[in-house]
């Protein structure tokens, strides 16, 4: 039997970025709050100081801040009629673990997501007609616009002091920046850092191929910096350690660079580390949830009543907790009815590797995940006529390079021995002398690709594991081949010796050991009613008007950026309704 | 046979005047302060007055200890003769100061007396002693009525006999403690710098730690007109407190009154960031001050200056050791130390970012005449305080587990001759020692 805990007004499941977002905004509004997570406390000091956090094996290989899998993991199958197996060891998406979740080992590349993402189907089937979208490709419209969430991109910006080069301010096309993205209200508020060498190549070969290279928007500031809530920030100085590392220098944007020293000394807010939630519960009516069942540090079982829940744990994590709490209808493939794991999208991505004489000092042991990168945004989106082309969707395309670490980031052309005498040749003409260019693409959503509770596999408490079910489609298979070509001939226009490419081309499905994105989407959707979606535009549960879902679960379908500005954006532009409306009359914000 | 009897003699003398000092010191105790004073005024403001004075005092750095009632006691320091801790000072009338008259609360504050024995001097009653009547009672009023009682027992010091006997605390009292007086505006202070005056040398205590001490444990001078001991930099625990004057390189010379208010109010500026017990003041007492109050504490410490201004050396950026690292050229002594372990940060200019990662160029702690500063936070790092105003909260790694003491003598003489800093070279036998203390 649980041991029942006095009761408060909101608890949080998961603090990593949007548990810290609405952690800030419950507590701001005097509510009193208890945050739940799963994961240790962590903090730039003691874990992440130098020089003990430049470990790759640790980090980057081991995963020392990742979710142990042994305990919980993902079963993955590729089709509906497959029995889906385990993923026991980090491959393709890492997971987050503890206080800061993913937001403390990402790379910090922080885009926001173009105005047509948001009315993706909408706006194809205007521009291209109905017939483009195939009968099994379930994408939908946001029920939010761009414009709608431009000042919350604008204020996630200045929280993360993103350092770049506006675009497009207020409608007026910027030089140096992308012209392809939204108008934005304000420019960035920290100058781009400079381009590391790949950068500066790839950025000079896009230019001559008529491309418009700009610095990538990074979520590390670039100079001493103060975000809105007061906290100051360090400058990056591209040490190459952002993704799958803490940050020592307290200028790579995560919860605990950039929200949580604010909310340290609240008396209304309770952060439990350790503290696995297994339910949410509800009353009779079952439209009110009434608080969580969680197991903490010391294995006993606990209730946590609460008047709000707030669930914003990774997105594969609040998909599999609506599930065990039995929120929502599961969604099934065969009949296309019920909603909870609908949707589920990922990314697909390609590497064009260029390999230099030795002349040409790459030294890509200077890098950052986001910052002294360039990108270009011609392929991405529909920012391109796909008219004439087999797919929709699209990728961003960067002068990769996020560092030089040496055992997963030295660049070897393919037939390069793995060992031995050759392979150290190789490396000594290679290491300092290669660069990636990447492109990461849009997934669009699938009828047949979902996510579903594993029937065989259980977690550590004996719960279902969540199942994956997905596979590689046509419309991707020719994105990502598109995208690549034109990677590939950028790199060619930065005349590298040699150059190779790694596509996964037809025929080749999803392979789960090479480490492609965490970009994982969908499973509890947004939408304009219950019938197509698990949340509305205020990332308030249809169902339980007291449950409110954050994260990339809320995506319909993939984008060619990286999730985090948009999904931090639904909850900053949820945070606004929730504090100016629900808390003085709570109850469903979007009438059915 | 005159020997024993001489013994007994000065024996019977020696028990005669014990007991004459010990009878001297229970009336001088006894007597010490006002006997009577008129209960003062219990009005909103005046307990409002009286909790912004206990910041500035910051009774809550020994009195406040986490996890048990605010004032409860219980903090343990430790001395030469053994570990003393801090009392209850709550209204609770058992184990607090409820039955304190305000008579009784003025001796304790400012004569260092309570209930009939002299206190420990780490009370700083020698700084507190200036404190004006109205501020004291304001002080009393919050202590009783703005404070939540806690029934908190007083922890027994651990001084063993005879170390233990109090009396002799009285005549250290007599001869190194001032008068207990009001302050009065030292002539020729205009009104802003006299309040900063009555803060920095009064409440705000600066003196007990950036003062240097007198053989006998007194403070070598207690106000400006003391002379230049004053607030001149002194070992605390394995710190160097530095010189809060203006006296050339290592003290606050170049530092603006705005600078050094913003360093008060948020425990940073562009010119550094406090470290070790200074983030506690900072934390508990200074960010608190108004504006305008920090503003008058920077101005008067502003008229600290050395005697021979034009002659002072002035910190003059140096390029030299920047354009060295820039070309590879790491064959200073402790100058690879440095690029290994500091230059991410505190970057190769030595200019670090402001208020992230002090600068060392031109700091006045690198600088200081001490480097017992430096060589401890290289040992121990450091944690910059946090303040509402400044939520952001920096960190420095230890280095002890990693730099030889020889390193860190390396990389702390580095630090002190580059970029235009002159101060001395560390020698590895002070960071031996430092480290000893350390462990």
């Amino acid at each position: 039997m649980a041991e029942k805990l006095k009761a408060v007004d909101a608890v949080i499941i998961g603090y990593g970025w949007t548990g810290a977002i609405m952690a800030k905004t419950l507590t701001d509004a005097g509510l009193s709050v208890v945050a739940l997570e799963r994961g240790p406390v962590r903090d730039t000091s003691p874990d992440f100081e130098f020089p003990r956090i430049a470990d790759e094996l640790k980090y980057g290989i081991r995963g020392d801040l990742w979710q142990p899998l042994a305990r919980e993991t993902v079963t993955i199958r590729h089709r509906i009629d497959e029995v889906a197996v385990p993923y026991r060891k980090y491959g393709s998406f890492v997971l987050g673990n503890g206080v800061g979740g993913a937001g403390v080992h990402w790379n910090g590349q922080l885009w926001r997501a173009s105005p047509e993402d948001l009315q993706l189907r909408s706006h194809i089937e205007q521009r291209y007609g109905r017939k483009r979208i195939p009968a099994d490709m379930t994408i939908q419209d946001y029920p939010v616009t761009y414009a709608e969430l431009e000042p919350h991109f604008d204020h996630f910006e200045k929280v993360c002091g993103v350092s770049g080069v506006a675009g497009n301010l207020r409608g007026t096309i910027q030089s140096g920046g992308n012209p392809f993205e939204g108008p934005r209200s304000d420019g960035f508020p920290t100058p781009a850092l400079p381009p590391i060498r790949a950068a500066e190549l790839f950025a000079k070969a896009a230019a001559e191929l008529g491309y418009k290279a700009f610095p990538l928007p990074a979520a590390n500031s670039s100079v001493a910096y103060t975000n809105p809530y007061g906290v100051r920030m360090g400058p990056c100085n591209m040490c190459g350690f952002c993704e799958r590392f803490g940050c020592f220098l307290y200028s790579k944007a995560s919860p605990q660079t950039t929200i949580l020293p604010v909310l340290a000394a609240r008396p209304n807010l309770e952060v439990r580390a350790n503290s696995y939630v297994t339910k949410i519960l509800r009353d009779n009516t079952g439209k009110i949830a009434t608080g969580v069942l969680y197991v903490d540090e010391s294995g006993r079982e606990m209730e946590q009543p609460a008047s709000i829940v707030i669930l914003s744990a990774f997105q594969m994590h609040n998909v599999r907790l609506l599930l065990l709490s039995g929120i929502g209808t599961p969604y099934d493939p065969i009949s296309g009815t019920g909603l909870v794991g609908k949707n589920y999208a990922y990314q697909m991505c390609s590497v064009v590797a260029a390999y230099f004489n030795e002349e040409e000092q790459i030294n890509p042991f200077i890098g950052a995940g986001a910052a002294g990168q360039r990108a270009i945004d011609e392929f991405n989106s529909d920012h391109f006529d796909h008219s004439d082309l087999d797919f929709i969707g699209g990728s961003v395309i960067y002068a990769g390079g996020t560092g030089g670490r040496p055992i997963d980031q030295m660049l070897l052309p393919p037939g390069t021995p793995n060992w031995g005498t050759g392979w150290k040749n190789a490396i000594r003409k290679h290491y300092r002398h290669s660069a990636p260019v990447v492109t990461q693409g849009s997934v669009m959503s699938y009828r047949d690709r979902y996510l579903s509770l594993d029937p065989t596999y259980t977690d550590a408490h004996g719960l279902p594991l969540l199942r994956m079910t997905f596979d590689w489609h046509e419309n991707e298979y020719q994105m990502a081949a598109y995208s690549a070509a034109r990677a590939e001939e950028i790199v060619r226009a930065m005349k590298p010796e040699a150059q190779a490419t790694l596509l996964t081309r037809k025929g080749s499905p999803y392979d789960t050991r090479f480490y492609q994105s965490t970009h994982t989407t969908g499973g509890a959707i947004m939408g304009s009613s219950p019938a197509n979606s698990v949340i509305n535009r205020y990332s308030q549960s249809w169902e339980v008007s007291n449950l409110f879902i954050y994260g990339a679960s809320a995506f319909p379908q993939n984008i060619g950026y990286n999730p985090t500005g948009l999904l931090a954006a639904l909850a900053y532009f949820s945070a606004a309704r929730l504090r100016d409306t629900y808390l003085r009359s709570p109850g469903p914000l979007v009438a059915v | 046979m005159k020997v024993r009897r001489a013994l007994a003699v000065s024996g019977v003398l020696a028990a005669v005047a014990l007991l004459a000092a010990i009878v001297v010191s229970f009336f001088g105790d006894r007597f010490a302060g006002a006997r009577d004073l008129a209960e003062p005024e219990l009005a909103p403001e005046v307990i409002a007055r009286g909790a912004y004075l206990a910041r500035l005092g910051d009774c809550a750095a020994c009195h406040s200890v986490p996890g048990i009632p605010a004032f409860s006691g219980g903090l343990r320091m430790n001395t030469p003769i053994g570990a003393i801790y801090t009392t209850n000072i709550t209204p609770d009338p058992e184990h607090g100061i409820g039955r304190f008259t305000l008579a009784d609360f003025d001796r304790a504050l400012r004569f260092g007396v309570a209930r009939g024995h002299t206190l420990y001097p780490a009370m700083p009653y020698t700084s507190y002693y200036s404190t004006r009547p109205e501020d004291v009672a304001a002080l009393f009023v919050y202590f009783r009525y703005g404070v939540e009682p806690s029934a908190v027992p007083n922890h027994r010091n651990d001084v063993p006999f005879p170390l233990s006997m109090r009396w002799p605390l009285t005549f250290w009292r007599w001869v190194n403690a001032p008068a207990p007086r009001p302050f009065v505006s030292p002539a020729g202070l205009s009104a802003d710098e006299a309040r900063g005056a009555y803060f920095v040398e009064g409440l705000g205590h600066c003196g007990e730690c950036h003062t240097p001490r007198t053989f006998t444990m007194a403070l070598a001078a207690r106000t400006a007109a003391d002379g230049a001991g004053f607030l001149s930099g002194a070992r605390v625990d394995n710190y160097f407190a530095p010189s809060l004057r203006r006296d050339g390189p290592g003290t606050l010379e170049d530092w603006s009154v705005e600078e050094i208010a913003r360093f008060l109010l948020t425990g940073a500026n562009a010119r550094g960031i406090a470290f070790a017990s200074m983030g506690d003041v900072i934390t508990h007492s200074t960010q608190h001050m108004t504006a305008a109050d920090a503003r008058a504490a920077a101005i008067y410490l502003h008229t600290l200056a050395g005697s021979d201004t034009a002659g002072r050396r002035r910190f003059v950026y140096d390029e030299t050791e920047h354009a060295a690292l820039k070309r590879g050229d790491a064959s200073k002594r402790g100058a690879k130390v440095y690029l290994d372990n500091c230059a991410a940060c505190h970057r190769p200019d030595g200019l670090g970012y402001a208020r992230v990662f002090p600068r060392l160029a031109g700091n006045d702690v690198v600088e200081a005449s001490d480097p017992q500063s430096v060589i401890a936070i290289i040992l121990q790092g450091s944690r910059t305080p946090r303040t509402a105003s400044a939520p952001a909260q920096f960190s420095m790694p230890a280095f002890a587990w990693r730099l030889s003491d020889q390193e860190i003598a390396d990389v702390a003489s580095f630090v002190r001759t580059s970029w235009g800093n002159r101060a001395k070279v560390t020698t590895v036998e002070s960071v031996s020692r430092a480290r000893k203390i350390d462990q």
